[in-house]
């Protein structure tokens, strides 16, 4: 580890730390219909997408009808994104002359891409015409937005007292990609061509190489498709090796906007939050506990890639793991950003995952399997650490035998119930869908590396699903009919397992009372309920994956540090 | 529920128009026409043919070039790729013992501890464009001996080619192999060699 790179991640935090009262305070004059400074521009193209949808803004839903609606526009992206990926052949646009996608994959892409998981069982470059690419960008605007709304329509459970509704989900929907997807993407889109992306819909170039070779070079709109990937925190790249591809990310510059891009809403709604149930403190103290375990991350990360692979010490070859990463990222960045693509939940990667050493590639499952909390993509971050929030405020109540409040609510059987359940369906799935993995031919044939790390490709496969990343550890089969089937029902599980009861908790707190703070009610801000709120994360949501962990990535470690490989050859 | 399917079909179409339509024309415009360079994919042309990108790596073999990383896409573009190999597979060992010897090979007296990792371990994207400053030190005596040029201009031209972190902070020091090849044919026909 190098003083630069423990420095470099240490302020990177303080920036995202002084990121999140801007934009949560921009995030809370959008929603609350505040004066901004687009409103010139945007009131009167939502006024207009409001007359032709038929969509009457002021009428709010209930939490079931508000549901439906996200349902039924997550099932309309879906079917007419499946459509296009099978007929992309006689569509415009494809001066590669790319083939229709088969139903298998079709499926897998649409089910992916509409769940903001991204999970990518083809390369881009060899496989989508710029008209797919295009279409699988529409749903990088809108399927992060479904999770904006749940955390809105949540929030609103919280803040609000004695009501039936949680707002209309088409003005959050709309607000949101108006004032927020499309300008920011824009801005990030231009940027990223100054720093050299493409963006052009010429056919691939061959170029006659110094050497005297000719090598085809893929070219295409990246640009554009790039800036909502990483802002949107979808993380489908336009190429095979994403955010790794020197055209994805040609120096280090534009690595750190796509950082900035993804950490940017997802922080500041921890803001948003606070102001939103007027404490500040509380959205702070989530903040704080994400931070915390993030950091860690980071650092235990870099540690274990800067030390470096002893086997290959044995050989004469010192220093760190450079296998699957990119010289201009080096070690220390390459972790800070495999952290943070697993934690904020986007799935883009800048360097292989599959050859991390075996604690770097714990931490990325970690991450995961605590249930994309720490940090977490756009709202359903915020919404699962809310969950866990409500647990721990529950266990502390068992604790000094208090009836548990959260934010001035009384937290019941049903509140905990449902929090609970969102916790446990994804457990169940992951661990469920790993277990068939291993014991059947369909999803044996499909590992790629032997021995432990096998097993790490498996669980890292479904962790990634469920948590609607889109990572993978890229030796595995994505694309083999077990996995493509498999990781596509992991996907709609991880999402809808997590929005139905999230969205009964708030239509059940909102309709509820405000109890008034006594000298009896367990505080939820400051270093002790954080510190608890980690505890929770960690007992109760991650220490179930620990034997599946210690069979994996803590077995190759242990193997590796005493010279073992495994498999044959060599 | 059929109300609603009917709206997120008016909503979709109209979202489609803006995305798919609007901001790509505008993104794809204000691009061809503030940085068309960068738009159309950094090429390079040498003598009016295009010879590569400039951040796109590709594969130098012959002893009078910087080598580039090994490339588990063989430096592909249009298929880029990692080996994906966990760090404790068998294939990742023979991998880099072959790589190590062919580089103690083709740099006659560079010792195996001075070897880089990066230059024996494939890139992630498998187009890795650059090297780091010490594996190109490494070759410049070989480079030089095979171009009949001096060490110290060999060496002049890899510092040159130096680009260090990101605000000091961010990122590896590195060099770009395609430019410093061009680097050394530019000099070799400045001085008829």
């Amino acid at each position: 580890m190098t003083v630069a790179g423990v420095l470099g991640i240490l302020v990177f935090v303080a920036v995202l730390i002084a990121m999140a009262k801007p934009v949560g305070l921009y995030l809370f004059a959008v929603y609350d219909q505040r004066r901004t400074f687009l409103d010139p521009v945007m009131r009167p193209v939502e006024r207009g997408i409001y007359r032709l949808a038929g969509v009457r803004e002021e009428k709010e839903m209930s939490w079931l009808e508000y549901f439906l609606a996200l349902l039924a526009f997550n099932l309309v992206g879906f079917v007419v994104l499946y459509g296009f990926l099978r007929i992309q052949a006689a569509l415009p646009f494809n001066p590669a002359h790319m083939k229709d996608l088969g139903p298998h994959l079709s499926f897998n892409t649409a089910v992916s891409f509409m769940t903001n998981t991204n999970w990518q069982a083809y390369g881009g470059e060899s496989t989508m015409s710029y008209f797919s690419q295009t279409m699988l960008m529409v749903q990088q605007f809108l399927s992060p937005i479904s999770g904006m709304a749940m955390i809105l329509a949540f929030i609103r459970g919280l803040s609000r007292r004695n009501a039936h509704t949680l707002g209309n989900f088409w003005v959050d929907l709309t607000r949101t990609l108006l004032w927020v997807s499309l300008p920011i993407s824009f801005i990030g889109a231009m940027v990223l061509v100054a720093l050299g992306n493409p963006q052009n819909w010429g056919p691939y170039v061959t170029a006659h190489t110094l050497q005297g070779g000719t090598q085809s070079i893929a070219q295409g709109p990246v640009a554009m498709m790039n800036a909502i990937m990483q802002f949107g925190d979808n993380g489908g790249g336009f190429f095979n090796m994403n955010a790794g591809h020197p055209y994805e990310t040609p120096n280090v510059a534009s690595l750190m906007l796509q950082l900035i891009l993804g950490f940017s809403i997802p922080v500041g709604l921890t803001y948003y939050f606070g102001k939103v149930v007027k404490d500040t403190r509380q959205g702070w103290t989530i903040l704080g506990a994400m931070l915390a375990m993030f950091l860690t991350g980071t650092l235990v990360m870099y540690h274990a890639e800067a030390v470096g692979n002893p086997l290959l010490a044995h050989l004469g070859i010192h220093g760190a793991n450079m296998e699957g990463k990119e010289v201009r990222f080096g070690p220390a960045l390459s972790s800070l950003f495999e952290t943070s693509t697993t934690a904020v939940s986007w799935g883009s990667t800048a360097a292989a995952n599959d050859s991390l050493m075996p604690i770097g590639g714990l931490i990325t499952l970690f991450n995961m399997m605590s249930g994309e909390v720490i940090i977490g993509a756009w709202g359903v971050g915020l919404l699962g650490m809310l969950a866990f929030a409500i647990l721990a405020v529950f266990l502390a109540g068992l604790m000094v035998g208090r009836t548990p409040e959260y934010l001035g609510k009384k937290i019941q059987a049903f509140e905990v119930q449902m929090a609970t359940l969102a916790m446990i369906v994804p457990t169940f799935v992951i661990l469920g869908l790993s277990a068939w993995a291993v014991t059947s031919k369909g999803g044996l044939a499909g590992i790629y590396n032997p021995g432990p790390h096998g097993l790490s490709e498996v669980l890292y496969a479904f962790a990634s699903g469920v948590g609607n990343n889109g990572s993978a550890f890229g030796g595995l089969d994505a694309a083999s009919p077990f996995y493509i089937w498999t990781v596509g029902l992991a996907m709609l599980f991880g999402r809808f397992a997590m929005y139905i009861p999230a969205l009964a908790i708030a239509g059940s707190l909102v309709q509820k009372q405000a109890v008034p703070e006594s000298g009896g009610t367990f505080p939820t801000h400051g270093m002790l309920f954080g510190g608890l709120l980690i505890a929770t994360v960690v007992i109760v949501g991650a220490l179930v994956f620990f034997p599946a962990l210690a069979l994996g990535p803590l077995a190759e470690h242990f193997a590796l540090w005493s010279g073992h490989v495994f498999g044959g050859g060599a | 529920m059929i109300k609603h399917l009917g709206t997120a079909i008016r909503l979709l179409v109209i979202f489609m128009v803006l995305i798919a339509g609007v901001y790509s024309l505008t993104v794809t415009g204000l691009a061809q026409l503030l940085f068309p360079a960068q738009a159309n994919g950094s090429l390079i042309r040498r003598h009016g043919q295009i010879i590569g990108a400039r951040m796109i790596g590709q594969s130098f073999t012959g002893a009078r070039w910087f080598d580039s990383r090994p490339s588990a896409a063989s430096y592909d573009a249009a298929a880029s790729a990692a080996s994906n190999y966990g760090p404790t597979n068998p294939a990742l060992l023979k991998e880099v013992k072959t790589n190590v010897a062919t580089f103690l090979k083709d740099n006659p007296g560079v010792k195996v501890s001075q070897v880089p990792p990066s230059m024996v371990e494939s890139s992630d994207s498998g187009l890795d464009p650059d090297i780091s400053p010490a594996a190109a030190y490494l070759q410049a005596p070989r480079v030089a001996r095979v171009n009949h040029m001096p060490l110290s201009a060999v060496r002049h031209i890899v510092a040159e080619h130096v680009r260090g972190r990101f605000l000091g902070l961010y990122g590896s020091p590195h060099v770009n192999v395609l430019e410093m090849n061009l680097s050394l044919l530019a000099w070799r026909h400045r001085h008829h060699v």
